[in-house]
């Protein structure tokens, strides 16, 4: 069965369709790192907050044409407001102090989140319905593909293609490059850096709401999925370069290839493997595939 | 000798706190002596990670590889080679340090944040290596049934042989850190270009220092896996690596106590809070939200604040 050119087929799009949606995610986190310098171990927790609210809008709007849809908005306006406040509240205190409270700062977030949301919808593992005229498969010529997950791929896609426009052709965006490479030359230009800070981080944490929502009809959403998710990320923002979104698009379709193909090659080791070849790229390239040397 | 007309005070607190130690067992009901021993494992176990943080300024975010790999050497050999304890113990240990040679080899290329990542990154390595490694590890399942042997075997018994390493271990963290090389570690930390100008080989000194938080970190979980009679695979998860960060840092990760001190507040108030309510981490949130907030310095530098003031006072 495994030489089979169509499983092949199937397992390159599993892994291309994980890749597409842990991109998304993995992309906030990426943006916030580079600019912020705030390693947020929260993002899985905001991930895990897009879910449940896609989850709870879903069953209020139960009857609603296009429901997912608004409740996909719904996710990534409610992270980019959550984020507004945390910002404005805590986290800009914390940007001239160690990187340890900043660390811990974000694990404190993920303690809290992770209670405050088992508080409200409890320990089970609740199921999105696929969104009308998505639940479906796809007739791809060769085999049928359910049809979210192609259009987890085309989403995915389309944001890297949005945030590469945004961040290299747009004054925006120069802006974002700029503040990666050098603050304080930021600051002396005139621009209001803190302003900076606190869009980069409500959009990153956007991010992660809309990647909860898109995930929650495939994963469904439970406590404890917030830890999965954050360590994925984590190894895609590592092995694509800190910082970098085409390192985090490129991180992220290894990271779903390997997963794909890691279970045909070295069957309950695939894990393993992800951690070694991100370990191996650490070791030869510590800032990264397609990240920038730290500077010294 | 400058100390022997009146001993300073922290000779009076030391003393108090052995004398206090070794009358645990005689004083306290058995749960009093199994809370100890976990408090003094754990204590073991920041003050060793807190040579990179406090004292080298490294933010190692993986620490419970050691620890877990301490822990899995010992019990992995006891139980599936039937080692005997006086084996597999320092075999664990061993392993750990190793283990902490190699990952600090790469990772004191680093610095900062990206140190942080890396550490993190071997940390689950480790992880995903205990997890999966189910003929070895025991998996998901973990390894029980650590045979201990009979001396040990009695709560009280095992409170002193832990109290007897532990003690020997922190001693000789006192002296690595009142050392030459100690006061070579702290200026690398102050400022590392500063040290390699005036010939300080920058990355060796944060290797050596690897090594030995590493090393103890390693000892801390033998001691435990002995202590459980048993290893799960939440001991290597990323987690337990933020839980020893939270530990030095609520004690104070610039007294060289503080992190023992942060253990057993940690853990002390983990156990009172478990009795009434299942949202602990809420707790552990909040406080460290307050740490981070109200008492930057921790409680021990709380404490020596309060001292501070009340000396100017005088």
């Amino acid at each position: 069965m495994s030489g089979n050119p169509v499983y092949f087929f199937i397992q390159f799009l599993n892994g291309l369709s994980l890749g597409m949606n842990l991109f998304v995610i993995a992309a906030g986190l990426t943006l916030i790192l580079g600019v912020l310098r705030v390693l947020n171990f929260a993002h899985g927790a905001f991930f895990l907050i897009g879910g449940y609210v896609t989850y709870f809008l879903v069953d209020v709007l139960a009857r609603a044409p296009g429901a997912f849809w608004l409740a996909v908005g719904g996710a990534t306006a409610a992270l980019a407001i959550f984020a507004f406040v945390i910002e404005r509240l805590f986290l800009r205190h914390l940007y001239e102090r160690d990187h340890v409270y900043q660390l811990l700062f974000t694990f404190a977030l993920v303690l809290l989140i992770g209670d405050m949301l088992k508080a409200g919808w409890g320990t089970n593992v609740l199921s999105v319905p696929y969104p009308t005229g998505f639940d479906g498969a796809t007739n791809l010529g060769i085999t049928y593909y359910p049809t979210y997950r192609l259009l987890l791929c085309v989403i995915g896609f389309v944001t890297a293609f949005a945030l590469w426009f945004v961040v290299n052709r747009t004054r925006w965006g120069r802006v974002v490059r700029a503040a990666t490479q050098d603050r304080e030359m930021l600051s002396a230009l005139g621009l209001n850096v803190p302003r900076i800070y606190m869009l980069v981080f409500v959009t990153g944490s956007a991010l992660a709401g809309l990647g909860g929502a898109l995930a929650s009809p495939v994963l469904s959403v439970y406590p404890g999925l917030d830890a999965q998710i954050i360590v994925e990320c984590f190894i895609i923002v590592i092995i694509g370069g800190l910082g970098s979104l085409g390192g985090a698009f490129l991180g992220a379709i290894i990271l779903g290839q390997l997963t794909a193909f890691g279970i045909l090659l070295v069957p309950a080791f695939e894990l393993v493997l992800i951690y070694v070849m991100m370990v191996g790229v650490l070791m030869f390239r510590p800032w990264g595939l397609l990240g920038r040397q730290e500077a010294r | 000798m400058s100390t022997a007309r009146g001993a300073p005070r922290s000779m009076w607190i030391l003393a108090a706190v052995l004398a206090a130690l070794l009358a645990v067992p005689a004083a306290g009901s058995l749960y009093v002596t199994y809370l100890a021993t976990e408090i003094l494992i754990f204590a073991l176990f920041a003050l060793a990670f807190n040579l990179l943080l406090g004292y080298g300024g490294l933010i190692s975010f993986g620490h419970a590889a050691y620890f877990a790999i301490g822990a899995y050497g010992c019990a992995v050999l006891s139980v599936k080679l039937s080692w005997p304890l006086a084996a597999a113990f320092p075999a664990g240990v061993a392993l750990a340090t190793v283990a902490a040679a190699i990952i600090g080899y790469f990772c004191v290329k680093l610095t900062e944040i990206y140190l942080a990542i890396l550490t993190l990154a071997f940390g689950q390595l480790v992880w995903a290596v205990a997890f999966k490694w189910s003929a070895v590890t025991g998996g998901d399942t973990g390894l029980i049934g650590v045979p201990v042997p009979a001396w040990l075997d009695e709560p009280a018994q095992f409170y002193y042989f832990a109290l007897a390493i532990v003690g020997a271990c922190v001693a000789l963290l006192w002296v690595v850190v009142h050392s030459a090389f100690g006061r070579t570690l702290a200026a690398t930390r102050e400022n590392a270009v500063r040290a390699e100008f005036v010939g300080i080989h920058v990355k060796r000194v944060q290797l050596v220092a690897f090594v030995i938080s590493g090393g103890i970190s390693g000892i801390a979980g033998a001691l435990h896996s002995i202590f459980n009679r048993s290893v799960f695979v939440e001991s290597a998860w990323w987690t337990q690596s933020a839980e020893v960060l939270i530990m030095a840092v609520l004690g104070g990760i610039h007294s060289f106590a503080g992190p023992a001190v942060g253990a057993a507040a940690l853990i002390l108030l983990e156990r009172l809070i478990r009795d009434v309510t299942e949202y602990w981490p809420t707790f552990l949130g909040a406080i460290l939200l307050v740490v981070l907030f109200v008492f930057p310095t921790g409680l021990a530098g709380m404490a020596r604040r309060r001292a501070a003031r009340s000396v100017e006072r005088a």
